[in-house]
């Protein structure tokens, strides 16, 4: 398998905080990569950073072979990139089905055109595929908080991505919601769509990683096997408390 | 040559008094803006009423404006806290805080002009005062009285904020809001009561800032549009919210218009604050000492 | 990332409420029909009253619905608020002052020019101050409006602080129309083209991206959208049409100052009709405007133009205090 994703000596700093260090990281086309860390530990900057929601003073990262570097947010999720964002947000006016109908009509369209025609078919499956049909016409006011996930999830998904970046999808969600939304995304990596999941919740963290990144005060301490990972004494000190 | 470097002297030291003075008038929007990220374009209204009432004090009661301002400056408290008030229960705690909260304080801007043209007409009003007039001679350099004596209330009134920032329990919490209203619930004290408190201190500036704005020019109702740009272009560029900044950047800004008046015309200086607020927008919106 | 001020920086929460009307989609070409034929009633209607008053306070209501309509395809349908509707509009009223003295040229040339340059401002002022938060936008569109008003009011070639008179032209274009008439069905025109492409624009894909942008950028962003881009074709589509909203001003009027071609009025008055129509269709705008621009046209005859005003502004805060829908929200859902 070669290298979807490359992120090579990246580093960012707030003033004269360093939120990101020298972060070199490889994710494989069709990997299930777990991401975990402490608050504040840096993953959401690093998110933020291959996103193009943030811009990295050093380092380059690598996408499908092209390097990012300068690219903006939208450039970025039309080449395959996309994300939910760890607090939903919808877009607020619109019902669920138009929702989706933001990366369909930008991100999509961009890439390889869309037939208008096609459009809300394409956004009823979405919203079949998470379970949130029957919601098509309704505001995203309306939904629970499961909901919120699932349709954040589901816009990820309609700009047709190559590597999804899942951020603490699950954040408090119940035993159950947690098993839906894990079930959800090992659905879509079996389409074949590369997946980093950014998780406290480390039940689901492991049951879904065939690999895990631990990330402490913006560094990387250890990638390997999760099994392996969670028993390194610097991951257990730092990540599960000493 | 002598006479104009005189003419540079000069222009100077009134560009550092009247910058102490637009301090004064920007305080409030550093407070507001600054602190409580509500942009109140309607601040500078607030200034022209604080005048209009200097004004009415010292001509028909003959009260001196700056002892007319203080005296009313509670009840300017009570209306920002009141205006506050209204601004969090129909827009913060709606979350809708930008398009309709604009309006909100661009009417007020509005309604308090036209309210003061039916009121007073659309003539120029000015106060009098012993120290309107007179001015101290240093060499070549004139310092009238009637810029000084505004410059000093000025960092008097900036000083005492800070102090008051910095040295109670109100003040910290407020600098807390700026920073971070989600700690401060954490911490059980209730962020719209004290964003009202700072609000109220922003507004009670204005009644201060309007009477030593009367005392340096005579005063119409339209001139409070002229200070939205100098107030905003001082605030962002002294850094949001940082009174050391504004006070800096105020001077800066006089200095510029000052010296922009004496060697090119009066005509040009409105342009020199929205200028440079412009760009500091497009070059450095963080401010010249910027965090971030 | 402690600052407060980083998780204010995405979006405009506009209110869930102003969800925009979606009925049928009736085509574009038909919706265009219809506002023809509504147009060429407006006209009929008022040759029948066949008062000289009645297109001199029409057009005014008229320029009103171009500006309403200019302002909310960026205030609406993007969430970014323009102060300086009073600069645009001007701009293009002095274009026509300058091209008058230049080169004589038909009045929808004129229009077209000054749509061109307030639209060429729009997108100077946009491309300085749109990558930054919403209101650092709106406060240098204020800022805008003064620079503009300074270099003009310096600017003697076209009357600079006195003014400029203008004569109309003789003949009028149009058989048979007395100039007034001829305005009133220019401006008539020009809020058919407003409309029809504020109304195009919400059922395009553009629209949706305008709408992602003004319910939450960083989301948009994230989508694909190409949100610094979509935010300047506002602009400039907008601050156009408010300078080919201007461009027959100085026609209208014979004389113009910096005074009267950049009153606050113009700037409170676009905010007002759209806020109190409704921001999130292209019916909210209209509404507005001619409710709004009817009553002042009334208030300033019977009572006194100071007063109107005032009741502007007054109407303004209370609508956005108590009916932030606008009146189009009383009457869906």
């Amino acid at each position: 398998m070669s290298a979807l994703l490359e992120v090579r000596g990246l580093g960012k700093r707030f003033g004269g905080f360093v939120a990101l260090n020298d972060i070199v990281l490889e994710v494989a086309d069709g990997e299930r990569l777990g991401l975990i860390g402490p608050n504040g530990s840096g993953k959401s900057t690093l998110v933020n950073c291959l996103c193009g929601t943030l811009r990295n003073e050093s380092g380059q990262v690598r996408f499908a072979g092209k390097s990012l570097n300068g690219l903006s947010a939208h450039e970025r999720s039309r080449l395959g990139l996309a994300r939910s964002f760890q607090l939903p947000r919808p877009f607020g006016t619109m019902t669920l089905a138009e929702n989706l109908r933001i990366p369909i009509l930008y991100a999509v369209h961009a890439r390889d055109g869309v037939r208008v025609a096609d459009v809300p078919l394409r956004c009823a499956d979405l919203l079949a595929m998470v379970g949130l049909a029957d919601k098509a016409d309704r505001l995203p006011r309306d939904l629970t908080q499961i909901e919120m996930r699932k349709l954040e999830l589901a816009r990820a998904m309609a700009s047709e991505p190559r590597l999804l970046i899942a951020d603490e999808a699950m954040a408090g969600l119940s035993h159950q919601e947690v098993d839906d939304i894990l079930a959800l995304l090992l659905q879509l990596n079996a389409q074949g769509i590369t997946i980093i999941m950014i998780e406290h919740i480390m039940r689901a963290v492991l049951a879904f990683s065939q690999r895990l990144v631990v990330l402490v005060a913006g560094r990387k301490i250890a990638d390997g096997a999760p099994q392996d990972v969670v028993r390194q004494p610097n991951v257990v000190e730092a990540y599960l408390g000493s | 040559m002598d006479l104009s470097l005189d003419l540079l002297g000069n222009a100077l030291v009134s560009g550092l008094l009247l910058g102490a003075f637009y301090a004064a008038v920007t305080i409030g929007v550093s407070i507001s803006f600054g602190m409580l990220d509500i942009v109140n374009i309607a601040h500078p209204a607030f200034i022209v009423l604080g005048s209009y009432i200097a004004y009415i004090a010292n001509s028909v009661l003959g009260v001196d404006p700056i002892l007319a301002s203080i005296i009313v400056l509670p009840a300017f408290y009570l209306l920002g806290m009141a205006i506050y008030h209204v601004y969090d229960v129909s827009f913060e705690r709606r979350g809708d805080a930008s398009i309709r909260g604009l309006a909100f304080f661009f009417g007020i801007l509005f309604i308090t002009e036209v309210a003061l043209v039916l009121a007073f007409g659309v003539d120029y009003r000015l106060v009098e005062a012993p120290y309107i007039g007179p001015s101290l001679h240093l060499g070549v350099i004139d310092l009238p009285l009637r810029l000084l004596v505004p410059a000093l209330v000025s960092l008097a009134l900036i000083g005492a904020l800070q102090l008051y920032m910095h040295h109670t329990f109100i003040g910290r919490a407020i600098q807390a809001v700026a920073q971070d209203p989600l700690a401060l619930r954490l911490m059980a004290a209730n962020p719209s009561k004290i964003k009202r408190i700072a609000f109220g201190l922003s507004i009670g500036s204005a009644s201060i800032a309007g009477a030593i704005l009367i005392i340096i020019q005579p005063v119409e109702p339209s001139i409070a549009r002229d200070y939205i740009g100098r107030v905003f272009a001082i605030c962002v560029m002294g850094g949001l919210g940082s009174f050391g900044g504004t006070v800096v950047a105020a001077m800066i800004l006089g200095i510029v218009e000052s010296l922009t008046a004496t060697f090119y015309g009066p005509s040009w200086s409105p342009a020199v604050a929205f200028g440079f607020l412009l760009l500091t927008l497009a070059l450095r919106p963080s401010g010249l000492f910027g965090r971030i | 990332m402690g600052d407060a001020r980083a998780s204010n920086a995405q979006p405009h929460h506009a209110p869930a409420a102003s969800a925009r009307v979606r009925g049928g989609p009736m085509g574009n070409t038909r919706f265009v029909a219809g506002l023809l034929v509504a147009a060429a009633a407006t006209f009929g209607a008022a040759r029948l009253v066949d008062n000289a008053y009645v297109f001199f306070a029409g057009y005014v209501v008229l320029q009103y619905i171009v500006l309403a309509t200019a302002w909310n395809i960026l205030g609406g349908y993007t969430g970014y608020v323009n102060f300086g509707t009073a600069a645009f509009f001007a701009l293009g009223a002095y274009t026509t002052v300058a091209l008058h003295k230049l080169v004589p040229l038909p009045l929808p040339v004129m229009m077209l020019a000054g749509g061109v340059i307030s639209g060429a401002i729009g997108l100077g002022t946009g491309y300085l101050t749109l990558r930054l938060r919403g209101t650092f936008f709106s406060i240098a569109t204020l800022a805008m409006a003064v620079v503009v008003q300074t270099l003009i009011t310096n600017w003697s070639f076209v009357g600079g602080s006195r003014g400029a008179y203008i004569v109309r032209p003789e003949a009028t274009p149009l058989f048979g129309l007395d100039y007034v008439q001829y305005l009133f069905l220019l401006m008539l025109g020009l809020s058919v083209i407003a409309v029809g492409v504020a109304r195009a624009i919400e059922h395009s894909r553009l629209g949706y991206g305008f709408a992602a942008i003004r319910d939450d950028e960083l989301a948009a962003e994230a989508n694909g959208v190409p949100t610094l881009r979509l935010k300047l074709i506002a602009t400039a589509l907008s601050g156009g049409f408010m300078g080919m909203a201007g461009a027959p001003l100085p026609y209208y009027v014979t004389y113009l100052d910096p005074a009267s071609g950049f009153s606050l009025s113009y700037a409170v008055n676009t905010i007002a009709m759209p806020l109190i129509g409704g921001t999130g269709s292209w019916l909210g705008p209209i509404l507005g405007a001619v409710l709004l621009g009817t009553l002042q046209q009334v208030a300033t005859v019977t009572i006194s133009s100071a007063l109107s005003l005032l009741l502007v502004g007054v109407l303004l805060v209370g609508f956005v205090v108590a009916a932030p829908r606008g009146i189009i929200g009383w009457f869906s859902r």
